[in-house]
Order: C-alpha cells, then sequence, then structure tokens
C-alpha cells in the first residue's frame, strides 16, 4: 500500500514539474478550444440564434468548450508516457520500488490535476460571454472536472501503454479521439441529429461527461428544455433524460474500467 | 552467501533463445564483467537481473532476492545504468536526482547532503540547476551513476557505461568506478565490449550467443591461451620457421610476412632464443595476449568494436528524426 501512494505522489509530481516547465505547452493547450470558441461562436451565434428562450448557441457551447479543454488535455496524458518511453525514462520509472498501478494512477493524477486546473481557468471567459457564474456552480463543477479528467487521462494511458512512438499516438487521437470529441455534443445538441450521428455520439462516453458540465452551468434547466419544440437538449437515451447524478456515475464506471486496463497493462510491462 | 546468484537462467524472444541456461555468483565487492560481442544476452542477462524482464526458465536472486517473486525488494537494493539515457532531459541535475531520492524513500534530512556529495563525485556540482538537455553525452553517463548511486545501492548494475563516449571521459568513468570499490563494498556488475576496459574487472565472463563460454580472471582467461605471443620477422621466414619447429619444440604460424607463436612466460624465453637463434633476425617482439586473443581462441571469431559504434549512432540519428517537429 505504501508503495502505491508513493507511486502516485513521485509520478504526479514530476508530472506537475514538467508541466510548469514547458510554457509553450501551458499556451498551446489553450490555443484549439479558445479558436473553436471565437470562430464558431462568432461564425454561428447570430445564425443559430436561441436554441431555447435564454439559452444562445453561445452559452450552449462554452460549458462544452470546456469540457474540451479538459478531454484534450486529459487524452495527452497518453502522450506524455509514450514520451517518457522514447526519452528511456520509462525506464527509470519501472525499474524503481514503485507499484505498478501506483505509476498509473500517478499519471492520471498529475494530468488530471493540469486538466482541471486548465478547466477551471477557462472560467474567466464568463462574464464575457455573459454566462452567469456563481460559487455554488464552481463548488458543483469541479468534482466533475475532477472525474472526466481522471478517466480520460486512465484512457490516454491506456493507450500509450503499449506504444512505442509519438507519430503512433498521435494517429490514435487524430482518427479515434478527435471524432469522440466532435461527436460529444460540445457543438450540437445530439438528439436532433441525423440517426447515425445520434447513435455514434449515445455510445460515446464522452457525450455525458459533456452533458453534466453543461446542465451544472445552464442549471439542469436545459436537459428536459426545449421539449416543446420537439427536443430537448440534454442526452436522452430510451425517452430516458440523464441527470447530472447519472451522468457522473457512467463517466466514473468508464474511468475504473480504463484504470483497472491501464494498471493492467503495465504490470505485464516488460 | 553470493550477492549475485544466477542458475540456469534462460529467456527466448519468439523462437531465439537470447539466453541459454546461464550459470554463475558474484562475491560481494566484485567488479564482475559481461564481455561479447552485440547481441550475445548481456543486457537481456541484467534486464532480468534487474527485474525489468521475467526468465523463461531458471533463478535468479540479487541481494538473497529472487528477482521474480521479491522484485520491490530486489529493485530497493540496486542500482542501475542503462545503455541508453533515462534521463528527463527537460528536468535539471538535480531535479532528476530529487525525483529518484523520492522514488527510492531517502529520508528529507539527508536527501540534500547526498544529492550534493553525488554531484561533487561526478564533478558536476557546478551544473546541478542545468537542464540535462545541454549535456554532453560523457555529462549524462555521469549524471547517471550519480543517480544510480543516491540510495546506496548494494549492487550496482553499469550496462555499457562508456558506449559511445571519447576516450577521455571513458577514463574518467573508469576511474569513479574503481574509487568507488576502493571506498565501499559495492558490488559491480557491467558489460562492455571494450576489451581494454574488461581488463578492469576482477572477473570476466565471455559470453556468445547467449552462452557463457569463459568465466575467470582476466589473467587466468589469457594463460588458458598458452602464455604469450612472441612476434619475429628473419631475414629468411621459412628457414626460421623450421628452426623454431625443430630446435626448440614450438607450432609457430607464418601470417602477413610475420612468424606468431605462444609462450609461457615469453619475456624468459627471448633472451635465451635470441642468444641461440641461427638465423639472421630483423625484428621480435614479445606481448601479453589480450582478451581479443582469448575471444577468438574460444569462438573462432573477433569481437568487433564499430558494430557497437554504428548502432549507437543509428539510434541517435533516429532520435533526433524524431525528436524534430514537436
Amino acid at each position: 500500500m505504501g508503495d502505491l501512494f508513493l507511486g502516485i505522489w513521485v509520478v504526479a509530481y514530476r508530472e506537475l514539474l514538467r508541466f510548469v516547465q514547458e510554457r509553450t505547452r501551458m499556451l498551446s493547450s489553450f490555443a484549439m478550444p479558445l479558436l473553436f470558441l471565437v470562430i464558431f461562436g462568432a461564425g454561428f451565434n447570430r445564425l443559430i440564434g436561441a436554441l431555447t428562450p435564454g439559452v444562445d448557441f453561445i452559452q450552449f457551447m462554452y460549458p462544452g468548450i470546456i469540457a474540451m479543454t479538459v478531454l484534450t488535455n486529459s487524452i495527452m496524458s497518453g502522450l506524455s508516457v509514450v514520451w517518457d518511453r522514447e526519452f528511456g525514462f520509462l525506464k527509470e520509472i519501472l525499474v524503481a520500488p514503485l507499484s505498478r498501478t501506483g505509476i498509473v494512477l500517478g499519471k492520471a493524477v498529475g494530468s488530471a490535476t493540469i486538466s482541471v486546473g486548465q478547466g477551471i481557468i477557462m472560467l474567466v471567459l464568463a462574464p464575457l460571454l455573459s454566462v452567469s457564474l456563481s460559487p455554488m456552480l464552481v463548488l458543483k463543477l469541479i468534482p466533475m472536472l475532477i472525474i472526466l479528467s481522471v478517466s480520460l487521462s486512465g484512457l490516454g494511458v491506456l493507450i500509450a501503454s503499449r506504444m512505442r512512438s509519438q507519430q503512433s499516438f498521435q494517429i490514435i487521437v487524430q482518427i479515434i479521439i478527435f471524432p469522440l470529441i466532435f461527436l460529444s455534443g460540445v457543438f450540437f445538441p445530439v438528439n436532433n441529429v441525423p440517426a447515425w450521428l445520434e447513435f455514434i455520439s449515445k455510445i460515446n462516453p464522452l457525450s455525458y461527461g459533456v452533458d453534466a458540465i453543461r446542465q451544472i452551468f445552464l442549471n439542469g434547466e436545459i436537459a428536459a428544455a426545449g421539449m416543446g419544440q420537439g427536443y430537448p437538449l440534454g442526452v436522452t437515451v430510451f425517452g430516458h433524460t440523464m441527470t447530472i447524478v447519472q451522468d457522473m456515475l457512467l463517466v466514473a464506471v468508464l474511468g475504473i474500467v480504463v484504470l483497472s486496463l491501464a494498471a493492467w497493462s503495465f504490470s505485464r510491462q516488460e | 552467501m553470493s550477492t549475485i546468484d544466477v542458475r540456469g537462467l534462460s529467456r527466448n524472444f519468439g523462437g531465439l533463445k537470447a539466453v541459454d541456461e546461464i550459470s554463475f555468483q558474484v562475491n560481494e565487492g566484485e567488479i564482475f564483467g559481461f564481455l561479447g560481442p552485440n547481441g550475445a544476452g548481456k543486457t537481456t542477462t541484467i534486464n532480468m537481473l534487474c527485474t525489468l524482464l521475467k526468465p523463461t526458465s531458471g533463478s535468479a536472486t540479487v541481494n538473497g532476492y529472487d528477482v521474480v517473486r521479491q522484485r520491490s525488494q530486489v529493485r530497493r537494493g540496486i542500482g542501475l545504468v542503462f545503455q541508453d539515457p533515462t534521463l528527463d532531459e527537460y528536468l535539471s541535475a538535480e531535479q532528476n536526482l530529487r525525483f529518484h531520492a523520492y522514488a527510492y524513500k531517502i529520508p528529507r534530512e539527508s536527501q540534500e547532503k547526498r544529492i550534493s556529495e553525488l554531484l561533487e563525485l561526478v564533478d558536476l556540482a557546478d551544473r546541478r540547476k542545468s537542464k540535462v538537455h545541454v549535456f554532453s553525452g560523457g555529462m549524462k553517463r555521469r549524471l547517471e551513476i550519480a543517480r544510480g548511486l543516491l540510495h546506496n545501492p548494494r549492487v550496482l548494475f553499469l550496462d555499457e557505461p562508456t558506449l559511445g563516449l571519447d576516450p577521455q571521459t571513458r577514463r574518467h568513468i573508469w576511474d569513479y568506478v574503481l574509487s568507488l570499490r576502493q571506498q565501499s563494498n559495492l558490488t559491480i556488475l557491467m558489460t562492455t565490449h571494450y576489451m581494454d576496459e574488461a581488463e578492469n574487472c576482477d572477473r570476466i565472463s565471455i559470453i556468445d550467443r547467449g552462452r557463457l563460454i569463459a568465466l575467470d580472471t582476466p589473467d587466468k582467461l589469457k594463460d588458458a591461451v598458452g602464455g604469450d605471443v612472441v612476434t619475429l620477422k628473419a631475414e629468411n621466414n621459412e628457414k626460421a620457421l623450421l628452426e623454431l619447429k625443430e630446435k626448440y619444440q614450438l607450432s609457430p604460424v607464418l601470417e602477413n610476412g610475420n612468424i606468431t607463436f605462444s609462450i609461457p612466460q615469453g619475456e624468459k624465453f627471448l633472451p635465451r632464443l635470441i642468444g641461440t637463434f641461427q638465423t639472421p633476425l630483423l625484428s621480435i617482439g614479445v606481448r601479453r595476449p589480450t582478451l581479443d586473443d582469448v575471444f577468438l581462441r574460444l569462438t573462432g571469431r573477433a569481437v568487433r568494436e564499430e558494430e557497437g559504434g554504428l548502432k549507437e549512432m543509428m539510434k541517435t540519428m533516429m532520435k533526433m528524426h524524431q525528436g524534430r517537429g514537436r
């Protein structure tokens, strides 16, 4: 047990240390979400107008962008594993008297800490977009960001556990991760799209993370709102509209599964 | 009890027997060398001993702990310097050591002293705050040696510690290793394919194609070649060859215009030979056999050094290529 916590803390510590040394990474991690927010926001806002009374497109998209910031940065935990393997440092970690599960959790915790921090920094934009923030909202948001980022970091580490080069990891990110992010309801409600797209979006676990964050921001009213127009802005599965807690549980279960798989994969590492 | 005890250790990769039933013991305080060409199985053996690789069969203990069943205990008691660098290049020398200190639970109050001591030992005290990516190959290797020793291991594994380094740095690193052995009772197991380095070991095991083919002190291994090597050149080589055979019962060979033969205690034989030899001589010399001669006699092949150089060069080039565009 001691080895486990030592592993988590040492690996997470180094992850954070690395992050503060790399200033460019700090900046670049905000670049894409901001770009989407500005371009799509400015481009579509007037065209689309209010999705439901009181919720315009930017207010709908902004929580999604926060989720996206957390998602992309969490997945990048995998890149740090591949990086360590390529540059040899992983060997120093693997040969130290640390538990393999601890190493995996340490990577996830380190990366999640960074992601949550970035998600919170994104909140400074809220007043500019006339999204109202309250201390209560932030308090509710943080646990969800933590669950989401730990789970997704676990996914990143799982993917990276057997990868040898940064290039192959980047390819996986481009063909699997980006589509998952785009199809998670960041940019459009997943209930009002062609059936095939709706199907993919609803089996995509990220959709539920995005939904939870959006419901926290819009006070839960959007889940059922819009019913009158034929579709709700939340995620409905078999006619049931997901609540924040159900979303959270679903993402947490995903996290436990991928982290267990990653720990198993690492313990068999040679 | 031996510090390292290896019995019938084997490791297969697919159908390839990388390490084939090797057994040996290393005593406390010994410098034990693995000598052999690239791909002989040296690194695979080290990886099994340091718990990074599971043996296919056989067993091994380090400091009395089994390398399969008691991995944590084994890891705590060993220090490692791998062939390829395993430093975090974007952290400073001190940060790399600090990470290691945390991972090996070195008490906080003694960390500072230990880190300063070791940076002093490897002459990097003034580069403490520098990022590792600005270090030269030799500096990185020295930092890795310092890191490997930070937690006071009882056994230090050095996998080709001087590969790809310039002769001056190689000498430097050897000075550290030898002085370490004098200061503490550290056991060192190292691999090399540089013959001159293997001479520094107390005992050498020669490994070829996964099998251990000889194990002894460097001097005894060389004695097994049959004494010293005498090389001479005469005005008439044919006549000299005949005279050596008939008068001295030697078995000389003529090669590239030189006659060579081996004889125990060559320095003592040489004056006797010169005093009584009839054929006029142009040149004559005697040398101790090298480990090259040993390897040649045991396997019929020479250990080629340039392989390592080439492999290292290609690895570096690949890394540079991959590192681009980040």
